[in-house]
């Protein structure tokens, strides 16, 4: 399998196949990961790293992979130390990255930026968040965390919870886990459910989404349970926000309720959607789901750049 | 009673036939006519026909590309497309639409980096065609309002 110079953009850009090559690359990965062993696989090659939003973990985890396979990262954090600020437009700024790189990683805060940097670059560009849209490593880095703690996503229940609306990671996400053949349960407060597109393509995977508003019955049977932020950014007003903010809370005294084998997972930043006092329990996985980043990350940079372990 | 044409037949050119009532205008738009053309062109709206009402468009001396002309079907699926040479239809055909749409539709999500300025059109993938569902390339969404959101 050849990913040589493949953007990745989305998700749905891969077959199942393709998935389980990248997820079983990341897994031998782990070693130069955690820094136990090293391979200058990447040496003298560069990636642009360009944040036109705030990030800590996905922008970190991208350098820390490129870094830890022997290549450089050359970017920017804040977008108003660039020339977008004089009203550049996203393409000249991707050809600029695209004849100083051998790769781009891009987050920006509209939909489809990622693509539309893939048109005017000849580099692979992966794409780390755009707007609502997708975030295709971070589902990876899902699904490589289900693989290490469950061994297999077929049948495992997995509760989606929070702003199903918003929130680009689960939409990718329920995707991503009905090409397995998950089962599925969406919990949400009414104005932010999974929209119908994302169903429908559940659907069209053989899976049928359950619904409830309930977390009290949905942790009864869940094997996985995804939580996720309201996103404050994504609000069209504050009032909506305020309204929903606060509807679900994660704390020991409900994980009594779930198995004793359920792992919680979050993309993080978390606010205060779970109790600090889960950390110290077994079913907490969010921050080895955060460092799970780096080793999928440095898979996907050293099969699109070129050189393998 | 002797039947009469409410749009008199043309020597050459294109007739676009079977338009849903009401939408000559916005296929004029789509074709990008009168614009780039000198040719005389006639429209018919809300004519009588077997299934009811449609709309007529007649081109003269010019054959209109059948590349092109394909997009109205996006709002004008029945249409169909007839070549004319000395009065006599010598060609025809349905419209078919195609499996891309560019630069015809807008986006509907206000966020869409194909609404920002930026050197690209607009692109959407025909999912279906019956009932018609289209995808922008850029976001991924889905818009419904289709037939507004023509540019």
């Amino acid at each position: 399998m050849n990913f040589k110079g493949k953007d990745i953009i989305s998700i749905k850009d891969f077959s199942r196949i393709e998935i389980n090559y990248i997820l079983d690359y990341a897994k031998e990965m782990l070693p130069y990961a955690k820094g136990e062993r090293y391979k200058n696989i990447l040496g003298g090659k560069v990636l642009s790293s360009l944040f036109f939003e705030p990030s800590t973990r996905t922008r970190l985890s991208f350098e820390s992979a490129m870094n830890r396979l022997g290549g450089r990262v050359i970017g920017f954090s804040d977008p108003s130390g660039t020339s977008q600020k004089k009203g550049e437009s996203l393409a000249d700024t991707i050809r600029m990255a695209d004849s100083y790189s051998d790769a781009i990683v891009i987050r920006h805060p509209q939909e489809g930026a990622a693509r539309l940097a893939a048109e005017f670059a000849d580099t692979p560009v992966i794409n780390a968040g755009d707007g609502a849209g997708q975030h295709p490593t971070q589902c990876l880095l899902d699904l490589f965390t289900i693989f290490t703690e469950k061994k297999k996503i077929k049948e495992k229940n997995v509760v989606l919870l929070g702003d199903l609306k918003y929130g680009r990671t689960v939409h990718s996400l329920a995707y991503a886990l009905s090409l397995y053949g998950a089962e599925l349960t969406f919990v949400s407060p009414e104005s932010l459910k999974m929209p119908n597109e994302v169903i429908n393509e559940c659907k069209e995977l053989g899976v049928e989404p359950t619904y409830t508003h309930s977390l009290e019955k949905a942790i009864k049977d869940a094997d996985v349970l995804y939580v996720t932020r309201i996103q404050k950014e994504r609000f069209p007003d504050a009032e909506e926000y305020n309204r929903v903010v606060g509807t679900y809370k994660i704390d020991n005294n409900l994980l009594k309720n779930g198995k004793e084998d359920l792992i919680v997972m979050h993309p993080l930043p978390r606010v205060t959607e779970i109790d600090p006092e889960v950390d110290a329990t077994p079913h907490a996985v969010y921050f080895k789901q955060a460092f799970n980043g780096v080793p999928v990350r440095m898979a996907l940079l050293s099969l699109v750049i070129g050189g393998r372990l | 009673m002797k039947k009469e044409l409410k749009v008199p037949r043309i020597k050459d050119g294109t007739v676009i036939d079977h338009i849903t009532a009401g939408s000559a205008v916005k296929v004029l738009h789509i074709l990008g006519i009168p614009k780039g053309t000198s040719s005389v062109v006639s429209v018919a709206m809300n004519v009588k026909s077997k299934f009811g009402k449609k709309d007529i468009v007649k081109v003269e001396n010019r054959e209109l590309d059948t590349h092109e002309v394909d997009k109205i079907a996006l709002i004008a699926p029945k249409a169909t497309i007839n070549f004319i040479r000395d009065y006599e239809v010598a060609k025809k055909y349905k419209v078919k639409l195609p499996d891309e749409i560019v630069g015809i539709v807008t986006c509907s999500n206000p966020t869409c980096i194909s609404n920002a300025k930026e050197p690209v059109k607009s692109r959407f993938k025909v999912i279906t065609k019956d009932p018609l569902r289209i995808k922008c390339y850029y976001c991924e969404r889905e818009p419904e309002d289709i037939a507004d959101r023509i540019i």
